[in-house]
């Protein structure tokens, strides 16, 4: 593919909201995980080496009630799934400067706003852009994560009980508008929403791990839901 | 759960969801034909995200259910106006804190 041409200093500047955004959503994973009792250094670690909320969310419930290897293997393979699919259609817009050892590195910063972001873009994407454009979501997402961290033991119970919600309701936002949208999504979102309350809620079924139930559920409600309603070429832009 | 086991969780945890990103980015030049496999990759970030809130964004609040209810209200109202996930996760925050003060007063 031509040359790209955008630079490093365009990605940086597509970079800043996606970063002020992260700084906020990993404030909360931060005060989550301290609620938890994940030691901050833990919590920070963590999103520098996974750069991913929902994964990261669910591999805090495993760790804090005391799952096993096996159990987080899965759970991040069926949550993070999506990233195969977002590396897979971006790799259509990479230009030669992309080489292997480029690829090997921005893998990592592939996530559902870059993905966003990158795929928006006219044109090829060269590597300078791209990196660019994952340094400030990098950096707010482990600046925010080392701040909420620390602050999940000295704010007051009533601010921890408030912000303990804001990850969560950012799920909310991601699935909500869509399934307005789409039958599929909110077959998928209902589906899955079912069945892991029954998980929950029904005793002899309770005994399934957290991490375990999300897996389960969301599998069988998108199974269900691509069989009934399969996506049509010009919606394939997860 | 000791801090090396936490370390050797972190450490499987980063290498699977890298292993995720990496091998399509570096190894895949083609796209993915299949109906059934591209619908299932494009609900199971939905069907992910909804079972791991529901129903675990009810006790999200300190255990108290009815401030996760009130949240979650508020949380619904504000994605159907299609607001960025910023506002959404500040309203809900917002709405816990207030029937919170609410509740304490009455």
């Amino acid at each position: 593919m031509e040359k790209s041409v955008y630079t490093f200093k365009h990605g940086v500047k597509d970079g800043l909201p996606i970063g002020l955004g992260y700084l906020s959503v990993s404030f909360a994973f931060g005060v989550t995980a301290s609620m938890l009792g994940i030691p901050y250094f833990i919590s920070v670690l963590i999103s520098m080496t996974n750069l991913t909320s929902a994964g990261q969310l669910a591999g805090l419930t495993v760790i804090a009630t005391l799952g096993t290897v096996a159990e987080i293997v899965l759970t991040q393979l069926v949550i993070n799934a999506r990233y195969f699919l977002m590396s897979l259609t971006l790799t259509q817009k990479l230009d030669s400067s992309f080489n292997t050892p480029t690829r090997l590195f921005c893998a990592f910063g592939v996530t559902d706003e870059i993905f966003a972001v990158a795929s928006s873009k006219k044109g090829s994407i060269g590597r300078k852009y791209f990196s660019g454009l994952m340094l400030l979501p990098y950096i707010g997402w482990a600046t925010g994560t080392l701040l909420g961290a620390l602050s999940g033991n000295i704010l007051t119970p009533e601010l921890t009980t408030c912000l303990g919600i804001a990850l969560y309701a950012m799920f909310i936002a991601i699935i909500v508008p869509p399934a307005i949208k789409s039958k599929g999504v909110l077959l998928a979102v209902a589906l899955s929403a079912g069945i892991s309350c029954a998980f929950y809620f029904i005793p002899f079924l309770s005994g399934v791990s957290q991490g375990l139930s999300y897996v389960i559920s969301a599998l069988i409600s998108a199974c269900v839901t691509a069989l009934i309603f399969p996506v049509k070429e010009k919606e394939d832009n997860v | 759960m000791s801090i090396g086991s936490m370390l050797l969780m972190v450490a499987v945890m980063a290498g699977v969801t890298y292993l995720i990103r990496m091998i399509p980015f570096v190894f895949f030049r083609k796209k993915i034909k299949s109906t059934f496999i591209k619908s299932l990759l494009y609900y199971i970030p939905y069907a992910v995200l909804s079972a791991m809130t529901f129903p675990f964004i009810f006790y999200s609040t300190g255990g108290k259910v009815i401030l996760g209810l009130l949240g979650t209200v508020g949380a619904v109202i504000t994605s159907i106006k299609g607001k960025s996930l910023i506002t959404v996760a500040l309203v809900a925050s917002a709405v816990v804190l207030l029937a919170e003060t609410l509740i304490m007063f009455y």
